[in-house]
C-alpha cells in the first residue's frame, strides 16, 4: 500500500518539476497586446482586413505589421479601442457601405438567353459575358448575398441584390465577389446614387433597360455642381448630396436613388430611420 | 464482332440519320460575308484590309500574330465594307472583316498548284500556315504547330480522326465517302512532313460505307483503317489513341508525348488543299440539322456566312428556335441569334425548338455513380464538381479537375440533372485563375 503511494506519488512529483521546467525553458512569449488586440475584434472571422482571420490580424497588428484600422466591420469604436491599445493614433475613415449600382431586375432590364445553369453570378459571366443584355447590370443569381458574412445583402424575387445599408460594415467582401463590379464602397453618409453602370449610349441602354441612365443631363442640368456625365453615366458629387436630392424627382427614368428615403423597389428594406442615413441639416 | 475502345462513355441516339445519306451540297454565297478574325486557338490574326478595300477569293485579310495564329482570307472577291467588332461564336463581340461579294468569285492570281515530292516538309508546313489551316474536327487548333513537334519528342504514328462521335453530325462522313482521295492526299503530305509510316484511320462502325471506301484507297499504302466501337465520345483525341494504339496520353501531356499526332479527316482535305493546290481554309463541310430546321443538309459553307443563310438554304425553320447550337449537341457551343457568321470550326448547326428540350430542375446527388462509370478520363466528376461548387480549389485539382476534357457524359447520364461539367468548369477556371496569378 505505502509502496504505491511513494512510487506514484513520486512519479506525479517527477513529472511536476518537468513540466514546470518545460514550461519555463519553451514557454511561447505572446505579446500581451495581440491578446488585448483580439479581445477588441469584431471576431467575424469575415476577411475584410485582408488577414485569415481576427486572431491573425490580432497578430499582425501587435507586431507592428499591419494597421490598427482595418477592421472595417468593428467600425470606429473598435478601431479606436485598437489604437488605444497599441497607443498609436485612430486613423479615422469614413465609414463606408457597399451599394449594388443596378436597379435592373428581370421585369426591367432584359437577357439575351435563358441561363439555366448553375446559379452563380461568376460561372454566367463566362458564358458570353452573362445572360443580361446590359454588359454592367446585376446578374441576380446572389453570389455577393451568400458571401456576405453578415447577412446584409437580400435577393429581390425579380433578380435583384439589395444591400441593407444597416447590416452592413463594409468589409468589401461582395465588392471582390462580383463578377461584373456592380458593387462599389461609398460613404455612408453619401446617400444619393445613380443606380447604373452601364456605359453604353442612351440609345442602347433605352433598349434593353427601363431604369437605366441614358445620360440625358437633366440632373446635371438641374444641379450643375452635383452631378458630371462620365463616359454616359452620371455621376454624383457627394460633397454635394444635399443639394443632389432635388435632381432624383426630375430623372426620367428614375435612376437616381435617395437612400434616405427607401431602398430600390422589391427590396423588403425598410428606410432607414436612425444617424447617419439621415442627413445632418 | 468486338470493335476497339475506350473505358467509360455513353450511347446517346444519334440521329444521323437525317443527313448522313444526303450528298454535300454547295451553299449560296450570302449578300454579306462576316469573317472573324479569331476563328482559332492562339492569338487572334491581325487585319490588314480596311474598309473600301477590294479583296479576291484567298487573299489574306488578317496576318498571323505569334507561332501559335494563323492567317486568316477573304472567302470570295468583293468589298470589305468595315472591319469592326460583330458578334462572335463566342458570345461576345469580336473583331471581324466585313465583305460584301461582288458575284464574279474571283481567285487571287499566283496561287500554285504544287506536288508533293517537290516540297521539303519546312515548305510544305510553311504552305500549311499561309493557308491557315486548323484542326477542323472544331477544336481549331492551327495544324502546322501539331507538325511541329520538337525534336525530343519523336513521332512514330499519326492517327487519323474520322470518328465523328457526336449525335447528328454527319460532316466528315461525306467528306471521307465524297472525297477520298484528298484524304489521302492530305495523308501522304502529313507522312512526309512527320517522317512517318504507320498512320490509322480511325471510324466508328455505324459508318460501314465510310469504311469500306477508307479501306479501297487505302491499297498498298499502308494506311490502316480500323473500325470503333459505337460510342461517345469514341473521337476525343485521348480516348482515340487508347482506343487504337492502347498508349495513355499522361495527365496534362499531349498525344506527341507518346509519340503520337491526331488529326481529323477535314484537316487532311484542308492541308491537301493548302499544299497540293495552294488554296487556303475559306470553306468547310457543315452539317445544318436537328428538329428545328425543315430539311437537314450537308453543305459546303464559305467561311462568314451568317448562319440565318444556312437555314435558308436548308428549307428555313420548322418553329421558333429555343436552341442554336455550333457544333455537337455533347460539345458544341450554345449561340445566341442566327446572326453569328460559321467559321473554319463549325463543324454542324443544330436547332431545336422548345418542346425539343427537355429541361429538368437539378435535384441532390444520389450517389448512384453513373458519371464516375462513364467518365472516359476515370475522374469522379460529382466529387470534384461537389469541391467546385464549394470553391475548395485544392481538392478539385487534386482530383484530378485539369483531366477532365470537358465531353458533357456526366451532365447527360446525370439522373437528378446537375450541371456537373459545368461546375468542373468553373473549379478549372478558379484552377487556372490561381496558376495565372503565381
Amino acid at each position: 500500500m505505502i509502496e504505491a503511494v511513494v512510487s506514484i506519488g513520486g512519479i506525479g512529483m517527477l513529472a511536476a518539476v518537468a513540466l514546470g521546467f518545460a514550461s519555463k525553458k519553451f514557454a511561447v512569449e505572446v505579446d500581451p497586446r495581440e491578446l488585448a488586440v483580439l479581445e477588441v475584434l469584431s471576431g467575424a472571422n469575415c476577411g475584410a482586413c485582408g488577414y485569415p482571420g481576427c486572431s491573425a490580424y490580432a497578430r499582425a497588428v501587435a507586431s507592428g505589421e499591419a494597421s490598427a484600422s482595418l477592421c472595417t466591420p468593428g467600425g470606429t469604436e473598435t478601431i479606436e479601442k485598437v489604437a488605444h491599445i497599441m497607443g498609436v493614433e485612430a486613423e479615422m475613415t469614413a465609414p463606408q457601405v457597399a451599394v449594388v449600382f443596378c436597379q435592373g431586375d428581370n421585369r426591367k432590364a432584359k437577357n439575351k438567353y435563358r441561363y439555366l445553369g448553375i446559379a452563380d453570378c461568376a460561372s454566367a459571366q463566362r458564358l458570353a459575358d452573362g445572360p443580361k443584355t446590359c454588359p454592367g447590370g446585376c446578374l441576380g443569381l446572389g453570389t455577393c448575398m451568400r458571401i456576405c458574412p453578415f447577412g446584409a445583402i437580400e435577393m429581390t424575387p425579380e433578380g435583384l441584390a439589395v444591400i441593407n445599408r444597416e447590416k452592413c460594415t463594409g468589409c468589401r467582401k461582395c465588392v471582390q465577389a462580383c463578377p461584373r463590379s456592380v458593387i462599389r464602397m461609398e460613404p455612408l453618409d453619401a446617400t444619393i446614387h445613380v443606380l447604373c453602370n452601364s456605359h453604353d449610349k442612351g440609345a442602347a441602354v433605352r433598349k434593353y433597360c427601363s431604369v437605366g441612365c441614358v445620360a440625358c443631363h437633366i440632373c446635371q442640368k438641374t444641379v450643375p455642381e452635383a452631378y458630371r456625365i462620365d463616359n454616359s453615366l452620371a455621376v454624383v458629387n457627394h460633397e454635394y448630396n444635399e443639394e443632389a436630392l432635388a435632381a432624383v424627382a426630375k430623372c426620367p427614368t428614375k435612376c437616381i436613388c435617395d437612400f434616405a428615403e427607401g431602398y430600390p423597389e422589391g427590396s423588403t428594406f425598410h428606410p432607414p430611420t436612425k444617424a447617419p442615413f439621415r442627413r445632418s441639416a | 464482332m468486338k470493335f476497339k475502345t475506350f473505358s467509360g462513355g455513353l450511347h446517346p441516339p444519334d440521329n444521323k440519320q437525317w443527313s448522313a445519306h444526303k450528298a454535300i451540297e454547295d451553299c449560296p454565297i450570302p449578300p454579306q460575308l462576316v469573317i472573324p478574325l479569331s476563328q482559332h486557338i492562339g492569338l487572334p490574326a491581325e487585319a490588314c484590309v480596311k474598309a473600301g478595300d477590294r479583296v479576291k477569293k484567298g487573299q489574306t485579310i488578317g496576318r498571323a500574330k505569334g507561332f501559335v495564329s494563323v492567317p486568316v482570307h477573304a472567302s470570295t472577291s468583293g468589298e470589305v465594307i468595315s472591319v469592326e467588332p460583330r458578334p462572335h461564336p463566342s458570345g461576345r463581340n469580336l473583331l471581324a472583316v466585313v465583305i460584301v461579294p461582288d458575284g464574279t468569285d474571283e481567285w487571287l492570281d499566283g496561287v500554285e498548284p504544287a506536288r508533293c515530292e517537290d516540297l521539303s516538309p519546312d515548305q510544305m508546313r510553311e504552305r500549311i500556315r499561309d493557308a491557315g489551316v486548323v484542326g477542323m474536327g472544331g477544336a481549331t487548333f492551327p495544324a502546322h504547330v501539331k507538325l511541329s513537334p520538337p525534336a525530343e519528342k519523336p513521332i512514330d504514328t499519326l492517327i487519323l480522326n474520322g470518328v465523328e462521335c457526336e449525335p447528328y453530325l454527319t460532316a466528315d462522313h461525306r467528306l471521307m465517302l465524297e472525297q477520298p482521295q484528298a484524304v489521302f492526299d492530305g495523308i501522304a503530305v502529313m507522312r512526309k512532313i512527320l517522317g512517318v509510316s504507320k498512320v490509322f484511320i480511325g471510324i466508328e462502325a455505324n459508318k460501314p460505307d465510310a469504311i469500306a471506301m477508307m479501306e479501297k484507297f487505302s491499297g498498298d499504302t499502308g494506311v490502316e483503317v480500323v473500325a470503333l466501337a459505337v460510342k461517345f465520345p469514341q473521337g476525343a483525341e485521348k480516348q482515340l489513341i487508347k482506343a487504337i494504339t492502347g498508349r495513355e496520353v499522361p495527365s496534362g501531356g499531349l498525344p506527341m508525348d507518346v509519340g503520337l499526332v491526331v488529326q481529323n479527316v477535314g484537316t487532311a482535305v484542308a492541308i491537301h488543299n493548302a499544299v497540293m493546290l495552294g488554296r487556303p481554309l475559306i470553306e468547310r463541310i457543315c452539317t445544318v440539322t436537328g428538329p428545328g430546321v425543315f430539311e437537314p443538309k450537308n453543305l459546303r459553307v464559305r467561311v462568314g456566312t451568317p448562319l440565318k443563310h444556312l437555314v435558308e438554304h436548308c428549307g428555313g425553320l420548322s418553329g421558333d428556335p429555343a436552341k442554336i447550337i455550333m457544333g455537337g449537341p455533347m460539345m458544341g457551343m450554345t449561340q445566341l441569334s442566327l446572326e453569328v457568321p460559321a467559321t473554319r470550326g463549325t463543324s454542324g448547326l443544330l436547332l431545336f425548338r422548345e418542346s425539343d428540350l427537355s429541361l429538368h430542375p437539378e435535384g441532390p446527388c444520389i450517389r448512384c455513380g453513373r458519371c464516375v462509370r462513364v467518365c472516359p478520363a476515370r475522374l469522379l466528376p460529382t466529387t470534384i464538381a461537389a469541391y467546385a461548387r464549394l470553391e475548395r480549389i485544392d481538392e478539385a485539382e487534386s482530383y484530378g479537375a485539369m483531366d477532365c476534357i470537358e465531353c458533357g457524359c456526366c451532365t447527360y447520364t446525370c439522373p437528378a440533372a446537375i450541371p456537373l461539367v459545368q461546375l468542373i468548369r468553373s473549379g478549372k477556371a478558379a484552377i487556372l485563375a490561381r496558376r495565372r496569378k503565381g
